[in-house]
């Protein structure tokens, strides 16, 4: 009796957890009225190929989907390396100030990135770097809490192995790639998964930094679209469904490695 | 000895020596050095600056200082001090309301016998992969007037509810649509730390007779107070820089009713192009999150 009310407490949960996904898959494949309308209708309709093609006139789902990709992908890559090397120098080196340094990473987490918004602003504006990519991927390509992640994972990691390929007369550089990385990839594939939602979903930066509708990413794209004096709901949720199914996707084929991968390092 | 110079293979024993010395040290100076510059470049000098600008008016077309003018200014200005009551209503009530949510999920989705427990935990967590702005647009089009949830009500006898246009209603649409997003995410770390809780402790507990909701207060609760506190200051940072929510979920609106301080630090920063007073706004975000992580380290280990 207990089991089933915990059973049915949990089902009713998830739906609600996975309800809007739905609600918003129903948006896009109707027209824009019949989420108002009084015959609530639960089912998918027809017009998902018009709402998409409508959505592309508006907004240009081409060169949106490629900002967005382009700029999460090669901001994960980037990013990805420059931590892990940081925090492999964290978790295996000895060095004068690593402490230091180490704690204004960990600190800088809690100053609010408002904080810093206005004079990333001023300096994009003079190097004259607005509206452009770089000035989506460069800002926070020093990522804290991917180089905090990696460095808990790293902790782990025999000193021997390291000291051994030393004597072998291994360089570092081929240490850190060939030995000491290779190991790391359920915790690569978190901070990854990490990054890359988190460029993806990023918001106030990008409606700062672009202003031209061609280089505008995903997010932008859809406040843009919502912010219209008219709105067609069906082109707009047409867009939230095409900017939500990746992110999903993406994280399904890799949740193990992500919740292993936070979890690992978030209790060590 | 060991060959540590491969491009200049002929310089003699001592000075190969002493440039292994100094190879080794300068090692690890190279590893951090890209994440260091970038660092500097893009946060230190910005979080500096940002704290010079916080001092200064653009109001005569150049930046210059006024000493503590913005500073008074702000105690003054009605509506940033409606923005800092409206981000506290949503902290106080979202950030307590959410953490215990996901504490009972979480130990719900613990207990051994369970099963589809991967799919229960996937199914929480999904709302936290999803970005900000096309949660709250989904949230936004189900809460308009003539919208889902009030259709729904409508159906079960209950007169509609002005969801996005009332002020009491506002914030209740916010909290709620917050508390979708991130109750998984919460959900995921306790578990995490639930793992490392010994089950002796359970069964002691449970041989003398202790309820499982006793073990939860008395166990549960206590033995997860890190990870709680952890939770709790992550989740203050994050509403104290509420943005993309109240922005598209109702636009700050009525009448500035869910005007948040990160909201009225966009708008006075990029729709008034007022850096100085902006960068002000900016750095009392600052002093509160300290302020208000200290008190939490502070409660949680006075309790101990």
């Amino acid at each position: 009796m207990k089991k089933i009310s915990l059973y049915i407490t949990l089902t009713i949960g998830a739906l609600i957890s996975l309800f809007p996904f739905y609600w918003a898959f129903i948006g896009a494949t109707n027209e824009s009225g019949k989420l108002f309308s009084k015959q609530l209708s639960f089912v998918p309709g027809t017009k998902l190929i018009e709402n998409v093609t409508n959505l592309d006139e508006s907004i240009g789902i081409g060169r949106v989907l490629f900002n967005s990709l382009f700029v999460s992908l090669t901001y994960t890559i980037f990013s990805l390396l420059i931590c892990t090397m940081a925090a492999y120098a964290f978790a295996k080196f000895e060095f004068k100030g690593r402490d230091t340094i180490f704690a204004i990473f960990l600190l800088s987490m809690m100053i609010p990135y408002h904080a810093t918004v206005i004079p990333l602003f001023k300096m994009m504006a003079t190097f004259g770097w607005l509206n452009t990519y770089k000035a989506l991927i460069l800002p926070n390509l020093a990522y804290p809490f991917a180089i905090f992640l990696m460095r808990q994972n790293m902790l782990a990691f025999p000193n021997a192995l390291i000291e051994a390929a030393r004597i072998d007369g291994a360089g570092e550089w081929r240490i850190f790639f060939r030995i000491v990385l290779p190991s790391m990839k359920p915790a690569l594939a978190a901070t990854a998964i990490f990054l890359f939602m988190y460029q993806w979903n990023s918001f106030l930066w990008p409606l700062i930094a672009v202003s031209s509708t061609d280089m505008y990413t995903f997010p932008v794209a859809l406040s843009s679209l919502f912010g219209l004096s008219r709105i067609d709901y069906g082109q707009v949720m047409a867009g939230v469904t095409l900017a939500t199914v990746p992110i999903i996707v993406f994280f399904l084929s890799l949740q193990r490695h992500f919740i292993s991968g936070m979890l690992g390092s978030a209790v060590k | 000895m060991v060959e540590v110079n491969s491009m200049t293979p002929k310089v003699e024993g001592h000075t190969k020596m002493k440039k292994h010395v100094w190879k080794k040290k300068i090692v690890p100076y190279i590893f951090i050095a890209p994440s260091v510059i970038l660092f500097s470049i893009f946060m230190l000098y910005p979080i500096g600056y940002s704290f010079v600008m916080s001092f200064q008016t653009s109001a005569g077309g150049e930046m210059t200082f006024n000493g503590l003018e913005n500073y008074k200014r702000l105690f003054n200005d009605d509506i940033f001090l409606k923005a800092l009551k409206n981000t506290f209503i949503i902290l106080a009530v979202q950030v307590p309301m959410m953490l215990f949510l996901a504490l009972i999920l979480a130990v719900l989705l613990h207990s051994s016998l369970l099963k589809w427990k991967a799919m229960f935990r996937v199914s929480f967590f999904l709302p936290a992969v999803t970005s900000l702005v096309a949660y709250s647009i989904i949230f936004s089009i189900m809460l308009m007037n003539d919208g889902l949830m009030n259709q729904l009500l409508e159906w079960i006898g209950i007169s509609s509810i002005p969801w996005l246009s009332h002020p009491f209603w506002a914030k209740v649409s916010l909290i709620l649509a917050m508390t979708w997003r991130w109750v998984g995410y919460n959900m995921v770390i306790y578990l995490a730390a639930l793992q490392n809780i010994s089950e002796d402790l359970y069964e002691a507990a449970s041989i003398d007779g202790a309820s499982k909701v006793r073990q939860f207060f008395s166990i549960t609760i206590p033995q997860l107070k890190p990870v709680i506190l952890f939770t709790a200051i992550l989740s203050t940072i994050g509403t104290l820089q509420l943005f993309d929510e109240p922005y598209t979920l109702t636009k700050g609106g009525p009448s500035d009713e869910t005007l948040t301080i990160g909201m009225y630090l966009y708008q006075t920063g990029f729709r008034y192009f007022d850096f100085g007073y902006a960068s002000t706004i900016a750095y009392v975000i600052v002093v509160l999150i300290a302020i208000l992580s200290f008190i939490q380290f502070k409660v949680s280990g006075d309790e101990r």
